[in-house]
């Protein structure tokens, strides 16, 4: 996966609360066998009429937004289903970061797994970006990873939590399963006892 | 017996019935409290597993654990007949294919469609006894929750931590915080668990669970069969929840007892011996609770695009002005979509199509509470209703118990098992502008079809509303 470290960028505005993965990516295209392509169907049913056609007021099809690497979210953003396709979606697109003051817990630790920043900020935080993405391709937002800082456009800067072990695995571009299994004797040892405590498993 | 695995950061004093079956799946844990938690049971459909087996391939890994992963596809198969010879669309005919082979090369449980024990993930899992107390359970499902019903820690996950379990049979985890959700006193004839685990919802919100791990608990959710705890659990991540729990009991024994894969002889004595000590400690802290008397919960619809949006059938529409914050807008769009007026009737609402199945409400309990109000009965004029069982074992026992004709005598499809309409990506779909008494848990938007609309409800309230053609409060047909 792709590091992430900084990134200085458009930011789309979806004050939307509760985007939920089908509408992320709908049904239909997570009948691929693949992790890629899916840039051209993010949002395909708030994005495109049902004959293909672009819907003009969808902000991801007016030019200002088209190229945007943020999304700035309404509460609960990827609520729903545990696809991954959804970040794979995202970032198929170009998205890399999104905001919102909250997130559904599987799309959450689905995005760190993809390279993608999930940062979670109060409402006055929220709103202050959400008015800046509102202005359009001149107004870029700043995020910072190493030191888990968000800048708006008058400079203000919102520091954001993020957990120990996901930051180093995201700015280090780390695939997990290569950490775990250095723990293979942890794992080990812990299948040899389990044998005998609860040998039904 | 000898106890089971403890973490050595597990923590002393009164434990939650999640903290100890956290603390028994801990095989390693990092200074900060990242966990490796051990999972027993990994359960795997068609969709979110190709690309995880193919990671396996590219990095030359195998599966760690074959015997305790479990395949089966449900998302995309069709639930007509001559389905195990030839599926007709191109890109679910190469998942289930894909899904053949993997469990071919890898050399898992596997429960093809030609096999009568296939069906949904979340309902072969218990029904062939590979769901046990005190166990992990994961799958790239949201839907995992279900499990939860007989006591074990049970949630869905991505693609990557498909993999992840495939390569290490554990999970990168960090601790949730408790939530006791407790339903009080008995519940009033025509409610059922469907309708405690919306009203939950609807009180909590698709967010209040977020961070938590819930345990439901109280009279009422004793007094609920395994199927209608697991109706219950199943529904934990549409209010935002990791997992929901329930505590072990006779029944969840009585249930487990004799199925195929449940322990035997002399191990089920000593299961036993464990899964009577899976309860929450008095005392034992939980980070929130909320409390819900069982009386007090009415037959409820969803109104809405999210499953928040929840009010008893005697209720009517709401306008968008009736909320706050980012909800209005959203209401306002949902409103909208759902091509609802404020102050309308919910009764009043007309529907022509009819779902009852999906991992939610697709066992046989559920298919008994929905022939029961069909009986001696006819579907609407026009009205399109189906019917599709959890499991090829739950449609052959509601043919045994003459379910399946009262459904066909009423004028319903009797379908093959599988996920159909509940997420659409096999042929059942709704068309732009449908309108669906679902007993499935989603009505997001085009969920169940582009356009189509989708009201959730219980296989009483669904039944019901498939004989009057609007929806109605099941309790005038009792």
């Amino acid at each position: 996966m792709d590091k992430f470290t900084t990134l200085t960028g458009i930011a789309a505005p979806m004050p939307l609360v509760n985007i939920d993965t089908d509408m992320i990516i709908p049904k239909q295209f997570l009948k691929t066998i693949k992790r890629s392509g899916l840039g051209k169907n993010l949002f395909d049913e708030m994005r495109f009429t049902q004959d293909g056609k672009e819907i003009p007021e969808f902000v991801l099809n007016q030019p200002a937004y088209r190229k945007a690497e943020i999304l700035v979210a309404g509460d609960n953003f990827g609520c729903g289903s545990s696809r991954e396709h959804a970040p794979w979606a995202l970032l198929d697109f170009g998205i890399r970061c999104v905001i919102s003051t909250s997130f559904a817990d599987i799309f959450f630790s689905n995005c760190f797994k993809n390279g993608i920043l999930p940062v979670v900020l109060p409402q006055a935080a929220v709103d202050h970006l959400m008015d800046d993405a509102r202005k359009g391709a001149n107004a870029r937002i700043s995020v910072d990873l190493e030191n888990q800082t968000v800048t708006a456009v008058d400079g203000t800067s919102y520091g954001f939590e993020v957990d120990a072990f996901k930051k180093h695995c995201l700015l280090n571009g780390l695939d997990d399963i290569g950490l775990t299994l250095e723990k293979a004797a942890s794992i080990d040892t812990f299948e040899k006892t389990a044998a005998q405590s609860r040998p039904w498993v | 017996m000898t106890g089971p695995n403890e973490s050595c950061a597990a923590k002393s004093g009164p434990k939650t019935l999640y903290d100890k079956i956290w603390d028994a799946h801990v095989a390693h844990e990092d200074a900060d409290g990242t966990c490796l938690l051990y999972i027993d049971r990994h359960l795997v459909h068609e969709v979110t597993s190709p690309q995880a087996f193919e990671g396996l391939r590219l990095a030359g890994r195998k599966v760690h654990a074959p015997g305790k992963t479990i395949a089966v596809p449900d998302h995309n198969v069709p639930t007509t007949e001559g389905r195990d010879k030839h599926i007709d669309n191109e890109e679910s005919r190469i998942q289930v294919e894909a899904l053949d082979k993997n469990a071919r090369d890898f050399g898992i449980n596997y429960y093809p469609v030609s096999d009568i024990r296939q069906g949904i993930v979340h309902i072969v899992g218990p029904e062939q006894g590979w769901t046990l107390p005190g166990m992990t359970v994961v799958c790239g499902d949201s839907h995992t929750a279900t499990h939860g019903a007989f006591g074990s820690l049970a949630h869905g996950i991505g693609t990557s931590e498909v993999e992840h379990v495939l390569a290490t049979q554990t999970l990168i985890q960090k601790k949730s915080k408790n939530m006791k959700v407790e339903i009080t006193g008995h519940l009033r004839p025509g409610v059922t668990a469907k309708d405690i685990t919306l009203s939950v919802i609807g009180a909590t919100g698709t967010a209040g669970g977020t961070g938590y791990v819930i345990e439901y608990c109280g009279q009422a959710i004793r007094d609920l069969s395994m199927e209608g705890r697991m109706t219950v659990c199943n529904m934990a991540i549409e209010g935002g929840a990791r997992a929901g729990l329930i505590a072990p009991d006779e029944k969840t024994f009585a249930y487990v007892m004799g199925r195929p894969h449940a322990p035997k002889g002399a191990q089920w004595e000593a299961a036993l011996t464990w899964w009577k000590t899976l309860y929450t400690d008095e005392g034992a802290h939980f980070d929130k609770v909320v409390t819900l008397k069982g009386e007090d919960i009415a037959p409820v619809v969803t109104w809405g695009t999210s499953p928040e949006d929840v009010l008893p059938i005697t209720g009517t529409v709401p306008a968008a002005a009736d909320f706050t914050g980012g909800k209005v807008d959203a209401a306002q769009r949902a409103l909208d979509y759902m091509g609802l007026t404020p102050g309308q009737k919910l009764t009043d609402i007309k529907i022509d199509t009819v779902f009852i199945g999906s991992c939610t409400n697709g066992r046989i309990e559920d298919l008994r509470a929905a022939a029961a109000i069909l009986k001696g009965k006819k579907i609407k004029d026009g009205m399109r209703a189906m019917v599709v069982p959890g499991s090829g074992l739950v449609r052959a026992q509601a043919e045994e118990e003459g379910l399946a004709q009262i459904f066909i005598d009423a004028g319903f499809e009797w379908r093959l098992a599988g996920c159909s309409m509940c997420l659409a990506m096999n042929p059942d779909q709704l068309s732009p502008g449908e309108r669906c008494a679902a007993t499935s848990n989603r009505n997001f938007e085009g969920r169940q079809g582009r356009g189509g609309r989708t009201h959730l409800m219980s296989p009483a309230m669904a039944a019901a509303a498939a004989v009057t053609g609007h929806l109605t409060d099941v309790r005038e047909m009792m």
